[in-house]
C-alpha cells in the first residue's frame, strides 16, 4: 500500500469565477477571473509557479486544445502546462496532477485550473460530442440525461421503490440544492424552487424532468498547491490539506457483463473505499462533515450517497427525505448549490467543489458557512453510470 | 424436383389510417372521399428495403444458427437504397451468410420478384444449393395521390431449393414487352402513371393471359385445377376478371390485402403467396402471376412437407400485430415529404468511416460478438482482451451471434433532448440470454411497452442517415417480444 498524499500538500490559494451563461466572457476572460482570485488569495506572483495543469473537456466548442489556451490566456512564464481531459471529472484530474507533482518534490508550487465555455453552441444542454469512428456505428446516439435516468429504473427495480416515491426523493435533492444555490452570489441558478415545481416540470428523459438536470454553464476555477512548509514560509495559517485523492476508471465490466445491476456506480465505491483508507476514515457517515458530489442529475446524487457509504444500501431515499443531506442536516451536501445550481462548466467543476470545501474549512463561506466543518469530501464523475471515471477527494485542516 | 422449401413475410407494424389521409387532403382532393377505408402498411422511420428484406428473410429462416445451406440471395425491389453498393450484399452480411454466397440485386419491373424466383429455380436445379429470394419495396408517392392510399410497405421471402420441397415448381410462363403503365427515371422519386383503363384493357387484360396460359401449359395443369390464383394489382376486381378470362375458378382468387396492407409493389405476389402457403394443404395448385414490362406466371403444387414448415412469425401474424397510425404528418415526415424543424442537435454530421465499417462489419451488420472459450463470457463488441474481472484473457473469444437471441431490459429511458425522427428516443441496457450486455436503441415502441425485465428481440434497422453524402448506417435494435395475436 502506498503511503499516500495525506497532509503532504496544502492549498495555497483558490479562485472561482462567477458561473452561468456568461455571454460577456470568453474562455480567456473566465480563466483570468479565476486565476486572478487564486493568485491574490495565495499572495504569490506568476514567477513562483513551477508548473500548471489545465482541464477543459469540450475543447472544440471554444477553449481550444493542448496547454496553449491556459499558457496564453494567463501569460504564464513559459512553465509547463499539461492539459488533462477526463470527461466531467477533468477538474479533479488537474488537481491530482498538481498535487502529485508537489508531493513528489518535482514542484514547489503548482497550479491547477479548469475552464469550460459551453454557451457558444447556440442551443441548450451539453454540446453534441463525437466519439471516434466505430462507436457511432453501433452505440445509440445517447445523451447524458437518458444515460443517468436509467439509474432510476434500475434502482426502483432493485430496491422495490415505486416510481412516485423515487420521483419525490430526487425532487427533494433538487429543492435542497436550489435552496443552497440561492445563497451563492457566484452561482448560475440563484432561485429556490418548490417540490411541486420540480415534480411538474417537463420531462427531459424519463423519469427526469427539467429540474432534475444540472445547469450547463460557463466558468473557471483554480487552485494553487504547495508543501506545508512553503505555505507556512509564505505566512499562511489554518492550512487546508489533501487527505486523499483517488480515481477509479471503468474497464467495461459494468457495460458489457451482466453482473452489474445498473443502480449504482461501481467505480465510486472503489474510489470511495480507497479514499477513506488513504485519509484514515473508518466511519464515513460519522466522520465526513460536508460534501460536494457530482449531482449532474438528481438521481446521480441520490445513489451516490450509498456509493460513498454515507447512506446504507437502499437507504438513500429515506436519508434524503429525512433531510440528512440538507444544509441543516447531519452531512450537508452541495452547500454551494452543486452542479445543479452553482453550475457545471465541465472542466472546472471538480475544482469548484474543492473551492467550497476550502472556503468552509477556512470559515470564509459567508451566509452559507457551516458550523465547525472538519472533513470535506468531493466526488467528481465523468462519463455515465455504465462506464465512467470517478474521483473522490478528501480535504481537511492540516494535521487534524 | 425443385421448388419452395421455405417462405416468410414482413409487414411493418405501423398501419396508416386511410381516413386520416383522406380527411387531411379533402380540401385538395375530395375525389378520394369514398376511399377512406382501412389502412396501409407504413414503414417506421428506420426501415428501408434492406431492413424489410432482412425481416422477411429472418421470418423465413427462423432462429437456426447454421445458414450454410444458403448459396444464393437474390433481392428484388424497385426502391433499393443504393444504386451502387450491392444491396443484397448488405442483407447477406446481416443474415451472416457465408461470403461465398452469390448475391444479386434484381430490379426494373414490378415482376422482378418472380424473375428472381425463376432464376433461383434455375440455379437450384443445377445443384448449386438453396437460394433465398427476397423482395421488398417502399414506394414514394405524392401527397393526395391515389397511390398514397393504394400502396403499402412490405417484404416477402421465398427459399428455393430441392430438399424438403413444400411446393413443387411445375411450370413458368414469361412475356417481356415494353408496355409502359408507369415509369420512373433513375433520379426521380415518384412513378409517372398512365391511364388505368388502358393498363387494364391493353396491358393486363392481354399480356397476363398469355403468361398464365404458357405457365399452365408448361406445368400440364388445367386452369380449372388452380386452387389459389395470386395476382396483385391496385385496379379493383381485375384479379377476378383475369381469373374468369383464363378459366380459373372465382373461388381461387387470393386476397390482395388491399384493405389492411395496400399493394406493396415488387414483393406483393410473394407476400400474397406467403398468406396462401400458411393455409395451403397438400396437393393444392397455386398460380402466381405479376405484371410489369410484360407478364410472368409460375405454377406450384403443394406437397405433404407443407405441414412441417412454419415461418417464425408468419404473414397472418404480422398482419394481426399492426397498430393504427393516425398521424398523417408522421407518415409524410418518415417519407421525407415534410421537412420538420430538427433543431441544432439535428445538424450533427453522420459521416461513416468505411474502413472502420469494413473492419467491424461482422459485429455491426451481422451482430456477431465474441464468446470467451475459457469463461463463456460474451463480449460485444468482440475484443482481444476479455472483461473478466481480475483475469482478462487474451485472444480467447470466438464469434458468437446475437441477432437471434432474446434479451431482458435492465434499465431504460425515453428522452426528448436529442434530435430523433420519432421522439421520444427510447434506449436502454439489455442483457442477452446466454450472456452479453449492450446499450441499445429500442424501436417499434411506445410508452408503456417497456420496463425493467421486459423481454426484447432484435431487429435490423437503419441506425443513422448521412444525408449529406447519401449513406446509410445499419445496426440492430431491440424491440419488445410481441405476444401472438389471435386472428
Amino acid at each position: 500500500m502506498p503511503t499516500g498524499i495525506k497532509d503532504k500538500v496544502v492549498i495555497l490559494g483558490m479562485g472561482c469565477s462567477r458561473f452561468g451563461e456568461r455571454w460577456d466572457a470568453s474562455p480567456e476572460d473566465l480563466m483570468v477571473e479565476a486565476y486572478g482570485e487564486a493568485m491574490a488569495d495565495a499572495g504569490i506572483g506568476a514567477q513562483q509557479l513551477d508548473a500548471a495543469w489545465f482541464s477543459t473537456h469540450m475543447s472544440d466548442v471554444g477553449t481550444g486544445r493542448g496547454g496553449l489556451p491556459m499558457g496564453i490566456a494567463l501569460r504564464l512564464p513559459n512553465i509547463g502546462v499539461t492539459r488533462v481531459e477526463n470527461f466531467c471529472a477533468g477538474g479533479t484530474e488537474a488537481v491530482r496532477g498538481a498535487v502529485y507533482a508537489v508531493a513528489a518534490g518535482a514542484c514547489d508550487i503548482a497550479i491547477a485550473l479548469g475552464v469550460e465555455k459551453l454557451k457558444d453552441t447556440g442551443y441548450g444542454g451539453l454540446p453534441v460530442a463525437t466519439v471516434g469512428t466505430f462507436v457511432p456505428q453501433w452505440y445509440p446516439n445517447a445523451v447524458a440525461p437518458a444515460n443517468f435516468a436509467q439509474l432510476a429504473t434500475a434502482y426502483r427495480h432493485k430496491h422495490g421503490v415505486d416510481a412516485a416515491t423515487l420521483k419525490r426523493a430526487i425532487a427533494h435533492v433538487s429543492v435542497k440544492s436550489h435552496a443552497n444555490g440561492a445563497k451563492n452570489a457566484k452561482a448560475h441558478l440563484q432561485k429556490s424552487v418548490t417540490e411541486e415545481q420540480v415534480l411538474n416540470a417537463p420531462i427531459i428523459a424519463e423519469p427526469l424532468g427539467l429540474f432534475d438536470c444540472c445547469g450547463v454553464s460557463d466558468g473557471a476555477a483554480a487552485v494553487i498547491v504547495t508543501r506545508p512548509d512553503i505555505a507556512r514560509g509564505l505566512g499562511k495559517r489554518d492550512l487546508v490539506s489533501f487527505k486523499a485523492l483517488q480515481l477509479s476508471t471503468s474497464n467495461g465490466w459494468e457495460m458489457h457483463s451482466s453482473q452489474w445491476d445498473g443502480s449504482y456506480f461501481h467505480t465510486a465505491r472503489i474510489a470511495a473505499k480507497r479514499a477513506y483508507e488513504e485519509a484514515g476514515i473508518r466511519r464515513p457517515r460519522d466522520e465526513v462533515s460536508m460534501l460536494e458530489v457530482h449531482d449532474c442529475f438528481s438521481i446521480t446524487e441520490l445513489v451516490t450517497m450509498e456509493d460513498l457509504y454515507l447512506s446504507p444500501e437502499g437507504g438513500a431515499v429515506k436519508d434524503v427525505m429525512d433531510g440528512f443531506f440538507d444544509a441543516d442536516g447531519a452531512i450537508p451536501c452541495q452547500i454551494d448549490g452543486g452542479l445543479k445550481c452553482f453550475g457545471h462548466p465541465v472542466g472546472a467543476s471538480g475544482i469548484r467543489m474543492l473551492y467550497e470545501m476550502y472556503l468552509q474549512l477556512q470559515g470564509r463561506a459567508g451566509s452559507r458557512q457551516l458550523a465547525d466543518p472538519r472533513v470535506g469530501l468531493t466526488h467528481n464523475l465523468g462519463g455515465q453510470p455504465s462506464q465512467n471515471v470517478c474521483s473522490v477527494s478528501i480535504v481537511g485542516n492540516l494535521n487534524a | 424436383m425443385p421448388g419452395i422449401i421455405g417462405y416468410g413475410a414482413y409487414i411493418p407494424r405501423l398501419r396508416l389510417s386511410r381516413k386520416t389521409v383522406v380527411q387531411a387532403n379533402a380540401w385538395f382532393a375530395p375525389q378520394f372521399a369514398a376511399r377512406a377505408k382501412g389502412t396501409r402498411a407504413m414503414a417506421n422511420w428506420d426501415e428501408d428495403c434492406i431492413t424489410l428484406a432482412v425481416a422477411a428473410a429472418r421470418d423465413c429462416l427462423g432462429t437456426a444458427e447454421d445458414r450454410t445451406h444458403i448459396r444464393g440471395v437474390y433481392l428484388a425491389s424497385c426502391t433499393l437504397p443504393f444504386a451502387e453498393r450491392l444491396n443484397a450484399g448488405i442483407v447477406s452480411e446481416a443474415l451472416t451468410l457465408q461470403d461465398t454466397v452469390e448475391a444479386l440485386d434484381i430490379a426494373g419491373s414490378q415482376r422482378a420478384a418472380l424473375s428472381a424466383v425463376t432464376s433461383a429455380l434455375t440455379k437450384t436445379k443445377s445443384g448449386a444449393g438453396a437460394v433465398l429470394v427476397l423482395a421488398a419495396d417502399m414506394r414514394h408517392t405524392r401527397a393526395a395521390s391515389a397511390q398514397e392510399l393504394d400502396f403499402g410497405d412490405g417484404a416477402a421471402a421465398l427459399l428455393v431449393g430441392t430438399d424438403g420441397v413444400i411446393a413443387e415448381h411445375l411450370g413458368s410462363g414469361t412475356v417481356t414487352v415494353d408496355f409502359v403503365d408507369h415509369f420512373r427515371q433513375v433520379d426521380a422519386d415518384v412513378d409517372y402513371q398512365w391511364e388505368e383503363r388502358w393498363v387494364r384493357d391493353e396491358g393486363i387484360g392481354k399480356l397476363m393471359p398469355r403468361a398464365i396460359a404458357a405457365a399452365l401449359a408448361d406445368a400440364h395443369v388445367a386452369a380449372e385445377a388452380v386452387d389459389h390464383f395470386i395476382f396483385p394489382s391496385t385496379i379493383a376486381k381485375i384479379d377476378a376478371q383475369l381469373a374468369k378470362s383464363c378459366g380459373i375458378r372465382a373461388s381461387a382468387v387470393a386476397d390482395n390485402l388491399a384493405i389492411a396492407v395496400g399493394d406493396t409493389g415488387v414483393p406483393h405476389a410473394l407476400l400474397m403467396l406467403a398468406f396462401v402457403l400458411e393455409k395451403a394443404t397438400p396437393g393444392q395448385m397455386i398460380l402466381v402471376g405479376q405484371f410489369g414490362s410484360g407478364a410472368q406466371a409460375l405454377v406450384f403444387r403443394v406437397t405433404d412437407a407443407i405441414r412441417r414448415f412454419r415461418p417464425r412469425v408468419g404473414a397472418a401474424q404480422w398482419l394481426a400485430r399492426g397498430t393504427e397510425e393516425t398521424n398523417y404528418t408522421k407518415f409524410l415526415a418518415f417519407k421525407s415529404q415534410l421537412e420538420l424543424e430538427r433543431g441544432m442537435r439535428g445538424e450533427q454530421d453522420k459521416k461513416t468511416a468505411l474502413s472502420t465499417l469494413y473492419r467491424h462489419k461482422s459485429a455491426i451488420l451481422g451482430f456477431v460478438g465474441g464468446r470467451c472459450a475459457v469463461t463463456g463470457d460474451v463480449h460485444y463488441p468482440p475484443s482481444r482482451l476479455s472483461y473478466t474481472p481480475g483475469a482478462p484473457a487474451l485472444d480467447t473469444q470466438t464469434p458468437y451471434k446475437l441477432a437471434e437471441r432474446q434479451a431482458r431490459v435492465l434499465s431504460w429511458s425515453a428522452e426528448y433532448l436529442s434530435y430523433y425522427p420519432s421522439p421520444p428516443q427510447f434506449y436502454g441496457q439489455v442483457d442477452f440470454d446466454g450472456g452479453g450486455r449492450l446499450l441499445m436503441e429500442f424501436t417499434d415502441i411506445a410508452r408503456g411497452d417497456v420496463e425493467t425485465g421486459t423481454r426484447m428481440e432484435m431487429v435490423f434497422r437503419v441506425k443513422d442517415l448521412d444525408e449529406k453524402r447519401g449513406f446509410v448506417r445499419y445496426f440492430w435494435k431491440a424491440t419488445p417480444v410481441r405476444p401472438t395475436v389471435l386472428e
